[in-house]
């Protein structure tokens, strides 16, 4: 389980982070909505450590995760990253088994590529992308890499930052519908942050919505359109009129 | 008055922190020397990228060097009838200076910048993250190896940088100007003494050090966009030149003052 409690967060004078509280529990697939800047990308990050929150307390399973020792903390996650974050000089497969092939999860060299080959086949990539580079591939193409790195040492825990922007419907909805399926059979924790309410509504099994560097609304996938809350509702819409400042 | 006080003020604290920051990416980098995991075979990548590949620019460098140093000094010395000391003065010219200083500076041009820039870049599109999140210490995986691989092959460049810096000498003198083949390299072999060869060796060291630790140090701190890639890799250029004819000057004191 992971649990936020009163995070606040800030670079110089912007406050992103305004006393955020959150709660996923293990297994659940939650999906964290909200307009660009409002803080989602940060949440993820103060997660995982790569920023330290100012003020409030992170916990995985009822621990601080300050107190956790780092290697072991981030061994039980997995990322895909927005641009997929694939590593140019490396081939795909030691992109896919990076963990693989160092630290404390290090396999033989044999071992590592039958994996990541596995790993690629179940993000519906052949054995023939293997060996090629990352700027070989289509963004598609990359985001199933990213995807089959953010899944290769079986993490506990999978973030997904904005796993279908940038891609076309089609594809998009082949990414939402692995993120769902691999989420599902690896029995994961999982956040997902995104803009796009079609991924929404493929991954999420409760959607909370960030605003103003706090979280608006928590609620179940079912109850997104009939919340009532007004914005979520112009949120969900993509209505320019609501409460929801925009600028034109 | 007040105001130009200030502004001086806000300008020494902004050096001093850009000192400080430094000094710590110094120290972090340095202690991680000492603490494992160790990544051999990116070490291995950086010797090849720094050394290796590195051969072709140093050898023009140094050996166009050597043939225009020895011109240089026989037409100054014909001023008062010392054309003769042509193979001494290329030699200590050569080790003692031109070949650490000039394979520090395309050192600087040709590796720093590319450090610079592909840290930079993977800092850009999130790959630094993404190293953290896979339980990998940017530090040590992408710092350590290239100051390491640097900081022990650009002696040997430095070294290839002198003798070849010294055979273009060779080859303009005995070739254009007329000088003897045995009695040029016996005058050469003749005046160096060894602590011309430490102070060179020692320099390519240091240079090496500064020219690798300035990329990484650029590059980890790079501000986002393209702008931000450009910025870091024309700053890590600068600041590695600067300080590697600084330390130049520095350990030239420290060897030779007496």
């Amino acid at each position: 389980m992971i649990e936020l409690r009163d995070v606040h967060k800030a670079f110089g004078s912007n406050h992103v982070l305004r006393g955020l509280n959150l709660t996923v529990t293990s297994g659940e697939s939650m999906v964290v909505i909200g307009g660009s800047g409002s803080g989602k990308s940060v949440l993820l990050k103060n997660i995982l450590g790569l920023i330290q929150p100012d003020q409030g307390k992170i916990l995985i399973d009822g621990q601080d995760v300050t107190q956790l020792p780092r290697d072991a903390f981030l061994a039980r996650f997995g990322m895909l990253f927005q641009g997929g974050a694939l590593f140019d000089s490396l081939p795909v497969w030691q992109n896919v088994a990076f963990r693989l092939l160092r630290g404390s999860l290090k396999r033989t060299w044999d071992e590592a590529r039958e994996i990541a080959i596995e790993k690629l086949r179940r993000v519906g990539l052949g054995p023939d992308v293997a060996d090629r580079f990352p700027a070989e591939l289509s963004g598609g193409m990359q985001k199933r890499v990213s995807l089959a790195r953010a899944i290769a040492a079986g993490p506990e825990i999978i973030f997904f930052d904005e796993p279908t922007t940038g891609l076309d419907p089609i594809m998009a909805g082949v990414i939402n519908d692995l993120i769902r399926e691999i989420v599902t059979e690896m029995g994961a924790t999982a956040i997902t942050i995104t803009h796009d309410m079609t991924s929404v509504r493929a991954i999420a099994d409760r959607v909370a919505m960030l605003h103003n560097g706090k979280m608006r609304w928590v609620g179940p996938i079912a109850e997104l359109d009939t919340c009532g809350d007004p914005y979520v509702t112009q949120f969900v819409s993509g209505s320019p009129d609501g409460p929801i400042e925009t600028l034109r | 008055m007040i105001r130009a006080l200030a502004s001086v003020g806000a300008g020494v604290l902004a050096l001093l922190a850009v000192v400080g920051r430094f000094a710590i990416f110094t120290g972090q980098t340095i202690s991680h020397l000492f603490r494992p995991p160790f990544y051999p075979r990116e070490f291995g990548v950086a010797l090849m990228q720094i050394g290796y590949f590195s051969l072709p620019v140093v050898g023009l460098t140094a050996l166009f060097t050597g043939g225009a140093l020895a011109l240089q000094i026989y037409a100054g010395g014909a001023r008062f009838s010392a054309e003769a000391v042509v193979p001494q003065i290329v030699a200590i010219g050569m080790v003692r200076e031109l070949g650490p200083v000039l394979v520090g500076l395309m050192i600087a041009a040709r590796v720093t910048s590319s450090i610079a820039a592909e840290i930079a870049t993977m800092k850009v599109t999130e790959q630094i993250d993404a190293l953290v999140t896979l339980s990998t210490h940017p530090m040590k995986y992408l710092t350590l190896p290239r100051v390491l691989a640097a900081t022990l092959v650009m002696p040997v460049l430095v070294g290839v940088g002198d003798v070849i810096g010294i055979f273009g000498g060779f080859l303009v003198g005995t070739e254009r100007l007329g000088f003897n083949a045995a009695t040029y390299l016996k005058n050469t072999a003749d005046f160096l003494e060894p602590l011309d060869v430490i102070s060179s060796l020692s320099k390519g060291a240091v240079f090496g050090f500064i020219a690798a630790l300035m990329g990484c140090y650029f590059g980890m701190n790079s501000a986002r966009g393209a702008m931000g890639v450009g910025r870091a890799t024309k700053g890590s250029v600068v600041a590695a030149a600067v300080l590697i004819l600084a330390a130049n000057f520095l350990l030239t004191e420290a060897f030779f003052s007496a």
